[in-house]
């Protein structure tokens, strides 16, 4: 196997689309470009925050926090075709649920304090459990009826986290985040290794990397697995589908719960970048902004999912770095034509209606025209 | 029993309200097969309209509330042919997640037009009040629903008597046949876009009457319409009267009694049971209480 491996490689240098056997074909990075660059890609990001400042380390995690939660939706939205604006929700039960089990028992709050390698698995196992509940529900109900009842799930989440107090600390209030302790070893913290100087939140953008990467290769291979094709399968035509044999309950229930627990993971995560968690969070407004990270960055496509975090994260940046060149007021007062986060908001509602119309495959798509340009160079036409 | 009434009284208001949102979606959908998730910032952008025309330049409430109407009859006119008309042909998420775009924009522009201001508009009702068998309701909860079904009403007349009217409809039934019978299918989804609109609008201004003010966030209030659509059917002006006036009754009675009976279920209940109506009947009636049976070719 490994020989047959090693030489259709071989011959088919320069030929990365030649395939000779199966397995090459099935490989998870299948050609040799995309395994450099996944690797170039890996060591950027090791040496990135040591390049950085603090803010941008911090951005950085929470670029890499929207893409677990932008894959989880994605594998939902895109990949199942089943439309959820009840992300947030999932984010926000992962969130409480590390919260409780990993955080601290201060002002009212319950608060375990155990381990990060118990709470964070839990953080996502319980959403997935939460959304395998509802799911039954939703599979009953298809495209817009599904965004409405999803939307209704929002709301009333947002209520539950309001009215429980002993979990969530109450509407306005907030507590205080799980503890990224994980064995015993402290990942928010600094640290110095061979005379190199870590700060706390280079640890904690780490930490993120690693769980990301984690999922994404997860997530990966997912869409290539049986399971991975029936979700295509059920939201090409689902009703075909079915005379398939593929089961839509079953499909769509998996296809929740592995989307609630990508959710619950990242919501845990991004509680501890954030540092106070209140129940306001958890919104329609963050479900949106998901919305956004897989509209803008490409539906049905895990590299796609990652392009839309950061271009949705690091739009602020973005937009402060304009506001030299526009009429634009850098605070909040009144002057100017827009102040920096209404035209952050702007940009993001123009994009989400831009990108639908002219390119609905999104930034991924982009990114495949510039590709097959010069792939087909000096014939591009 | 003054008490009952009152409440009583009060959601008939809220439910006139819901029921000309509902309406808002209603036409759309109807039209294009869209749910329009940016009704709650047309509603809100509605009533900041009519508080600029009557508070700012000092016209009466009446005519700063049409001219309102036409402003947002307009923006919808021109929001569809812009961003939704590309959207003919694709599936109905995508366009729904258009709308979800347009959302944000208008809610923005309307938070930027607002200023740090609250807003208001100078309805003549204020917080009068009547006294009827003992129980002091609010006339503009009467003025809400009076309006309502009057606006509901006539939206339904040029439905179904004039020639326009007509041409939605068949739009409605079949775009192809539509298109060979001569009629402008185009137009009519560009149309049915500013009655909605103007209908958002007309709801936000007798929404925002009656208050001492609300935020730009207030327009979440209008999701409330969707909860409203479910239960009447996707596809059913009538659907939306009755179930307006339902889901604004339902409200308005946990609102007057859960504090009372059950406490438990935490402050601003009845924020929620517009939703958990919604989800039961979903589950019940998918097509609600008066929509079309969704029929799947396979």
């Amino acid at each position: 196997m490994s020989s047959a491996t090693s030489k259709s490689r071989h011959t088919t240098r320069g030929r990365p689309r030649l395939y000779t056997n199966y397995a090459s074909e099935m490989a998870i990075f299948n050609t040799g470009a995309k395994r450099l660059w996944i690797l170039i890609g890996f060591f950027a990001l090791v040496i990135l925050p040591f390049l950085l400042d603090r803010d941008m380390v911090s951005l950085g995690a929470k670029v890499l926090i929207f893409a677990i939660g932008g894959i989880g939706l994605n594998l939902l939205t895109g990949y199942a075709g089943q439309v959820s604006l009840a992300h947030a929700f999932f984010l926000g039960i992962g969130a409480y649920t590390a919260a409780v089990l990993g955080g601290e028992a201060r002002g009212g709050v319950i608060g375990l304090g155990w381990d990060m390698a118990i709470w964070l698995p839990l953080a996502g196992l319980v959403p997935a459990i939460v959304a395998a509940v509802i799911a039954p529900l939703a599979a009953r109900v298809r495209g817009l009826y599904l965004a409405i009842l999803t939307l209704g799930l929002v709301f009333i989440g947002e209520h539950i986290f309001k009215e429980a107090k002993p979990i969530t600390g109450g509407a306005g209030v907030g507590r205080a985040p799980a503890e990224p302790v994980f064995l015993g070893f402290d990942l928010f913290a600094n640290y110095e290794v061979f005379g190199i100087e870590i700060d706390r939140y280079t640890m904690l953008f780490f930490t993120c990397l690693v769980i990301f990467v984690v999922m994404a290769l997860l997530a990966r291979n997912f869409t290539r697995s049986r399971f991975g094709r029936s979700f295509a399968a059920v939201r090409d035509r689902d009703i075909a589908a079915e005379v398939m044999g593929v089961s839509l309950l079953r499909t769509k229930t998996l296809a929740f719960a592995i989307s609630a627990f990508y959710a619950g993971i990242a919501g845990a995560l991004f509680s501890i970048v954030i540092g106070r968690i209140s129940p306001e969070t958890w919104n329609f407004f963050l479900s949106v902004d998901f919305l956004a990270v897989i509209f803008i960055g490409g539906l049905a496509t895990i590299t796609g999912s990652i392009m839309g975090a950061i271009f949705v994260v690091m739009l602020p940046q973005l937009v402060n770095a304009l506001t030299r060149y526009l009429p634009i007021d850098p605070g909040v007062g009144g002057g100017g034509l827009l102040n920096v986060f209404e035209l952050q908001s702007i940009i993001f509602g123009v994009l989400i209606v831009v990108f639908l119309i002219a390119e609905p495959r999104g930034l991924y798509g982009l990114w495949l025209r510039v590709r097959n340009y010069f792939k087909a160079w000096p014939f591009s036409y | 029993m003054g008490e009952l009434l009152a409440s009583l009284m009060r959601g008939l208001g809220t439910g006139g309200v819901y029921a000309m949102l509902g309406v808002s979606f209603v036409i759309i959908y109807r039209a294009t097969g869209v749910v329009n998730f940016a009704t709650p910032a047309l509603m809100i952008l509605g009533a900041f309209f009519t508080g600029y025309f009557g508070v700012s330049i000092g016209l009466p409430f009446i005519v700063s509330v049409i001219l309102a109407m036409i402003v947002l009859a307009a923006i919808g006119l021109a929001s569809e042919r812009i961003a939704l008309r590309p959207m003919v042909g694709r599936p109905a998420f995508s366009a729904a997640t258009v709308t979800v775009g347009l959302f944000i924009v208008f809610l923005v522009l309307a938070g930027r037009l607002l200023g740090s201001e609250l807003l208001i508009v100078n309805d003549p009702f204020g917080l009068n009040t009547l006294d009827v068998l003992g129980a002091r309701i609010f006339t503009v909860d009467i003025a809400r629903l009076i309006v309502g079904l009057v606006a509901i009403g006539l939206v339904g007349l040029f439905l179904t008597r004039s020639r326009t009217g007509l041409a939605m409809r068949a739009t409605a039934f079949d775009q192809e046949t539509s298109l060979a019978q001569g009629i402008n299918v185009g137009r009519m989804f560009g149309l049915s876009w500013g009655i909605a609109a103007a209908m958002a609008a007309l709801a936000g201004a007798m929404l925002v009457a009656g208050s001492s003010g609300v935020e730009t966030t207030f327009a979440l209030v209008a999701l409330k319409a969707l909860p409203v659509i479910i239960l009447g059917g996707l596809d059913s002006i009538k659907g939306s009267v009755v179930a307006g006036i339902i889901i604004g009754i339902a409200e308005s009675l946990t609102r007057t009694y859960q504090p009372q009976f059950a406490p438990w279920l935490g402050a601003n209940f009845d924020v929620i049971v517009p939703y958990l109506i919604m989800i039961i009947v979903l589950m019940v009636r998918p097509y609600g209480l008066y929509g079309t049976k969704e029929v799947v070719r396979v």
